[in-house]
C-alpha cells in the first residue's frame, strides 16, 4: 500500500505544493525530489505489491512500465531544472508560468502512473485523458502563435482519439456484459481476461478497431500522427522528452492490454495483422519524412513515430520473440530518445533557434554536448554497441524467420531513417561553427545516465532482466 | 409498458441524430451554438429516460450534468467568446453542403449496418442506442473535418462527445458513467476556458487591446 501511495500520492501532493511555491529554484528542486521518491516507490513495487482491487492492479507487465515511467520522469525533472533557468533568463517563461509548468508536470506524472496501475478500463481512460490534458497545457505554454496552434492541434486530435477509445471501451463492456453482468467487475482487467473466452467476438472485434484507432492516435501511429511533430517541436524540451519517452508508452500499454483481451477470446479477429500494418506504415512514412525536416525537434519527433512503428510492429508479430523485442525496443527507445531531447534542448538554447540550417560545428564548440548528441543518434539509429541495436536486430531476425518480405520492408525503413538522421546530425555536429557558441549551464548527468544504461543493455543484458522480459513476453501471448 | 419505453428511447436517440444533421448545415456560428444547446438537451432527455427505464438513479445525475454543463453553460461560454472575438456575423464557408449531408446519411446507414448485427444478443434498448450513438459520433467527426473555424470544430467535438454519452448511458449498468461524464465536461471546460482564453489574451495583447476596452464601454 505504501508503495502505491508513493507512486500515486506523491505526484499529487507535489502538484499541489508546486502550484503554490513562488520561488522557482526551490520548486525545481522539489520537483526533482518528489519525482525521485516516486521512482523509489515504483522500484519497491517489484517486492511489495498492493492487493489486486476493483481499481488497482500491479502485475508483472505494468511494473516494467511504471518503473520506466517514473525513472524517466525523475531524470527529466533534473534536466528541466537546468533548462528552465535559461528560459527564465531569456524571458521566454515567467515565474508564474513556471509554477503552472511544475504543477502540470506532476499532474501528468500522476495521470500516467494512474493509467498504468488501474485495473478498471474506465479509470484508465480517465487517467490517460488527464495526462493528455496536462501535456496540452504545457505544449501551449510559450503562447507563441505556433505553440498555440500546436496545442490546439494536439488537443483536437488527442480528444478525438481518446473519444474513439472511450467508445471502444464501452463496446468492450457490452461485449462482456452477457458473460460477466453489470457493475465494476465488467470493467476490471483481471475479471475481463479471466472470462474473455465467453465474450461476444463480433462486438469485441469492433471494439478493438475503435481502441486501435483511438489509443493509436496517442501512440502517434501514421496516419493519426499529425499532432505529434507539432507538439514536440513547439513545447518546452522537457515535455518533448516525456511525450516521446513516456506518454506514447502509456497509450501503447493500453493497447497491449486490449490486445491480450482479444487474444484470450477465441473467434475474435487476430490483432496482429492490423498492428503490423499500422506499424510498418508509420515506420516507412516517418523514415521518408525525416529527409525533409528543417527543425531539429521536429526531426526527432518523426524519429519517435518511426520507433513507435517498429514497436507496434514487433508486438503485432507477437510470439515470445516478437514481444520480447517489442518490450526491449520500447525501453531502449524511451531512454535514448529522452537523452537526445535533453541534449537537443541545450543545443537549441545555445543557438537560440531550432532550425538545423543555423547550427553547425557543435562537436568543436561544445565537445561534450556535441558528442553526446552524436552518441544519442548513433544509439537511436540502431548502431552497435547500443541497446537499440540489440532490440532492432531481434525484431528483424524474428521477422525474417517468419515473413521475409515484411523483414525487408522493415530493414528498408531502418536504413532510410539511419541515412536521414546521420545526414542532419553530421551537419549539426561537424563542419564550421555556425550560430552563437556561448557557454551553457547544462546538466549532463541525466543524459549520460540514459546513454550509459542503453550502452550497458547493448553490451550485456543481466540474466534476471532477460528472465523477467521473457516472462512478460509470454504473458503478452 | 416495455414497448412504449422502447419506442420513447428510440425516438429520443433518433432525435439526437436528427439534431446532428441540423448542426451540419448551420453556417452561422451563433445558430450553430444554439443547435448545440438543443443537441445536449435532447441527450439529457435520452439519458433521463434511460435512467427511468433501467431504474438507475445515478444516470439522473448524468442527465443533470448534461443539462447544466453541456446544454447551458458551455454553449453560453462559447457564445460569449464568439461575440468577444467579433465572429458573430461571420458566415462559414462550407463547401458542397449537399454532398456533406449525403455523406452523413451514408454514415448513419453504415453505423446501423455495422452495429445492429453484432449487437443481436444485447437487449433491444441498448442495441438501438449504441447504433444511433455511433451515428452521432461519426456525424461529429464528419463535421469536424468539414469545418475550418475553431469554434465550430469545438461544437462538432461536443456533439461527438454527446454521442459517446448516449452509448455509455445505453450500456446497462455500466459503472463510472457519471464519473466519465464529469471527466468529459471537465475536458471541455478546460478547453473552452484554458485554450480559448489563452488565444483571446494573446489576441488582445498584440492586436487589439482597444477593441476589448471599447466593447466593455459599450456594455456599460
Amino acid at each position: 500500500m505504501i508503495t502505491l501511495i508513493g507512486v500515486l500520492g506523491v505526484p499529487l501532493i507535489a502538484a499541489a505544493l508546486l502550484a503554490v511555491i513562488p520561488d522557482y529554484r526551490l520548486s525545481a528542486r522539489l520537483n526533482g525530489v518528489m519525482s525521485f521518491i516516486a521512482f523509489v516507490a515504483a522500484t519497491l513495487l517489484f517486492w511489495r505489491r498492493p492487493a489486486i482491487g476493483d481499481f488497482i492492479l500491479v502485475d508483472d507487465l505494468n511494473v516494467v512500465f511504471i518503473v520506466l515511467s517514473t525513472f524517466v520522469g525523475f531524470t527529466t525533472s533534473v534536466f528541466s531544472a537546468s533548462y528552465i533557468g535559461h528560459e527564465l533568463e531569456t524571458g521566454r517563461l515567467t515565474p508564474a508560468y513556471l509554477r503552472f509548468y511544475h504543477a502540470m508536470f506532476q499532474v501528468m506524472m500522476f495521470g500516467m502512473n494512474l493509467a498504468l496501475v488501474s485495473n478498471n478500463i474506465g479509470l484508465m481512460w480517465v487517467a490517460v485523458e488527464l495526462a493528455t490534458l496536462s501535456t496540452v497545457m504545457m505544449v501551449g505554454i510559450y503562447r507563441t502563435h505556433e505553440a498555440l496552434e500546436a496545442a490546439w492541434k494536439y488537443f483536437i486530435l488527442g480528444s478525438v482519439g481518446i473519444a474513439l477509445a472511450l467508445f471502444g471501451t464501452i463496446l468492450v463492456y457490452l461485449a462482456a456484459h452477457s458473460e460477466i453482468g453489470g457493475g465494476l467487475d465488467g470493467m476490471a482487467w483481471t475479471v475481463l481476461v479471466a472470462h474473455a473466452r465467453g465474450f461476444d467476438p463480433a462486438l469485441l472485434d469492433i471494439a478493438f478497431v475503435f481502441l486501435l484507432i483511438g489509443y493509436g492516435t496517442k501512440v502517434g501511429l501514421a496516419p493519426m500522427h499529425a499532432w505529434l511533430p507539432d507538439a514536440h517541436a513547439e513545447g518546452p524540451t522537457p515535455i518533448s522528452a516525456v511525450l516521446s519517452g513516456l506518454l506514447l508508452n502509456v497509450a501503447l500499454y493500453a493497447l497491449l492490454r486490449f490486445k491480450m483481451l482479444l487474444a484470450a477470446c477465441p473467434g475474435g479477429i487476430a490483432p496482429g495483422p492490423l498492428m503490423i500494418t499500422l506499424g510498418l506504415v508509420s515506420l516507412l512514412f516517418a523514415s521518408v519524412m525525416l529527409y525533409r525536416r528543417r527543425d531539429i525537434k521536429r526531426m526527432f519527433a518523426y524519429s519517435s513515430i518511426e520507433h513507435m512503428g517498429i514497436i507496434v510492429f514487433a508486438f503485432g508479430m507477437a510470439g515470445p520473440l516478437g514481444n520480447f523485442a517489442g518490450l526491449l525496443q520500447m525501453v531502449m527507445h524511451s531512454l535514448t530518445k529522452s537523452a537526445i531531447f535533453f541534449s537537443v534542448g541545450h543545443v537549441a538554447q545555445i543557438k537560440g533557434t531550432q532550425r538545423i540550417a543555423e547550427m553547425g560545428g557543435l562537436a568543436e564548440s561544445h565537445p561534450l554536448l556535441g558528442w553526446s548528441l552524436i552518441a544519442g543518434v548513433a544509439a537511436i539509429t540502431g548502431l552497435p554497441p547500443f541497446g537499440v541495436f540489440a532490440s532492432e536486430f531481434l525484431v528483424v531476425s524474428s521477422t525474417f524467420a517468419r515473413q521475409p518480405v515484411l523483414a525487408a520492408l522493415l530493414v528498408l525503413g531502418l536504413l532510410l531513417a539511419l541515412g536521414a538522421l546521420f545526414m542532419r546530425v553530421s551537419a549539426i555536429a561537424f563542419g564550421p561553427v555556425r550560430g552563437p557558441a556561448g557557454p551553457v549551464q547544462a546538466s549532463y548527468l541525466p543524459m549520460f545516465a540514459h546513454l550509459a544504461l542503453v550502452l550497458i543493455a547493448g553490451v550485456y543484458l543481466p540474466a534476471p532482466l532477460v528472465a523477467w522480459f521473457q516472462h512478460v513476453a509470454a504473458l503478452l501471448g | 409498458m416495455h414497448a412504449i419505453s422502447f419506442d420513447v428511447a428510440k425516438i429520443l436517440a433518433g432525435s439526437l441524430v436528427l439534431t446532428s444533421f441540423l448542426m451540419i448545415y448551420q453556417v452561422r456560428l451563433l445558430a450553430l451554438l444554439n443547435v448545440l444547446g438543443v443537441h445536449a438537451f435532447v441527450l439529457a432527455l435520452a439519458v433521463a429516460w434511460q435512467a427511468h427505464v433501467q431504474a438507475a438513479p445515478e444516470l439522473y445525475i448524468t442527465a443533470a450534468i448534461t443539462l447544466i454543463f453541456k446544454s447551458a453553460l458551455i454553449p453560453e461560454a462559447l457564445r460569449r467568446i464568439v461575440v468577444r472575438l467579433g465572429l458573430h456575423r461571420e458566415i462559414e464557408n462550407v463547401t458542397s453542403l449537399g454532398l456533406v449531408m449525403l455523406a452523413g446519411v451514408g454514415l448513419v446507414a453504415l453505423s446501423l449496418e455495422v452495429m445492429l448485427p453484432v449487437t443481436a444478443q444485447a437487449d433491444p434498448l441498448t442495441r438501438t442506442d449504441i447504433a444511433l450513438a455511433l451515428s452521432v459520433v461519426l456525424l461529429g467527426l464528419l463535421m469536424m473535418v468539414t469545418r475550418r473555424n475553431a469554434v465550430s470544430q469545438v461544437a462538432a467535438f461536443l456533439s461527438l462527445e454527446n454521442g459517446i454519452d448516449l452509448a455509455a448511458a445505453g450500456a446497462r449498468g455500466m459503472p463510472l458513467v457519471v464519473e466519465i461524464s464529469i471527466a468529459f465536461s471537465v475536458l471541455v471546460a478546460f478547453l473552452v476556458i484554458g485554450v480559448f482564453l489563452f488565444r483571446i489574451r494573446e489576441r488582445f495583447d498584440t492586436v487589439d487591446m482597444h477593441a476589448l476596452d471599447a466593447f466593455r464601454g459599450d456594455r456599460k
